[in-house]
């Protein structure tokens, strides 16, 4: 019963945050909505047992991409964005066309069948403790990946460099 | 014990309002928060079908997204400043250099 009340705490709030982020006509006021959203879904995640993954979405999500999002806001004039009209003139089209995924993502969910359940049972977790569960995972059998994103994140850095630096005179 | 479905449901839910901004906004800015709900609301159905399953892998690849999104909106937001610069605007109609 109470982990149903938390539960339905939290999706109200992360949906109702959500649609929030989206409607609102200053961008920094959505910004700020969406901080809110992610330390609620941090908040869930706490709920499924996922520290380390709650702990790297308020440090990495709320602590660096929004960080970066009210940089570059505050970089950006927005005086004249606050004039124009919120949404595009078709949006009813973009509604129907999202109600109508949503129907087809929600009828296919029913018929969810779960497959066999793996070794990383709440009481290994618990005895293991999760970071270093995730962590043996992470460094053992997902090396690779963990290197191919250490290049996605130097691709970035470049990218992020190059894209933003002001072209110079002499070329 | 909260049944799988309902996080399946709230994260299609904020999935398709990721969508929905997407679709009907034209500041770059908000369309690019969006992508970010998106990411997010997949975030929560991996992370719930790796606890049900108890099974580990759904959480790294939710670690592995986290940074793409970071990436990504590190790149996105240079972009952005970019367009901005040459532009005056973040005003996605008034971006038709591609048209031909």
């Amino acid at each position: 019963m109470l982990s149903e009340l938390f539960f339905g705490y939290f999706a109200a709030v992360i949906i109702l945050l959500s649609v929030l982020v989206i409607t609102r006509r200053n961008p920094v006021h959505s910004v700020m909505w969406m901080l809110l959203f992610f330390f609620h879904i941090a908040g869930l995640y706490l709920f499924l047992n996922a520290e380390f993954i709650a702990a790297i979405q308020i440090i990495v999500y709320a602590g660096a991409i929004l960080v970066l999002f009210l940089f570059v806001l505050l970089l950006l004039n927005l005086r004249e964005e606050l004039k124009v009209k919120r949404f595009i003139g078709t949006w009813p089209a973009g509604l129907f066309v999202t109600a109508a995924l949503l129907v087809i993502v929600l009828s296919v969910v029913k018929s969810f069948v779960p497959g066999p359940a793996g070794k990383y049972s709440i009481e290994f977790i618990k005895q293991e403790t999760h970071t270093k569960a995730l962590g043996k995972l992470l460094y053992t059998d997902y090396l690779f990946p963990f290197e191919i994103a250490s290049i996605v994140l130097l691709v970035a850095i470049i990218g992020a460099i190059v894209l933003a630096k002001r072209k110079t005179r002499s070329k | 014990m909260v049944p799988l479905n309902w996080y399946l449901m709230l994260s299609a839910v904020v999935f398709m309002i990721g969508v929905f901004g997407f679709l009907t906004r034209r500041n770059i800015i908000i369309m690019f928060m969006s992508v970010e709900l998106m990411l997010n609301a997949v975030n929560i159905s991996l992370v719930a079908f790796s606890h049900y399953l108890q099974d580990m892998r759904g959480q790294i690849l939710v670690i592995f997204i986290i940074t793409v999104a970071a990436a990504e909106a590190a790149i996105g937001l240079a972009i952005i400043i970019a367009l901005f610069r040459n532009k005056g605007t973040v005003h996605v109609d008034e971006m038709n250099e591609m048209k031909g």
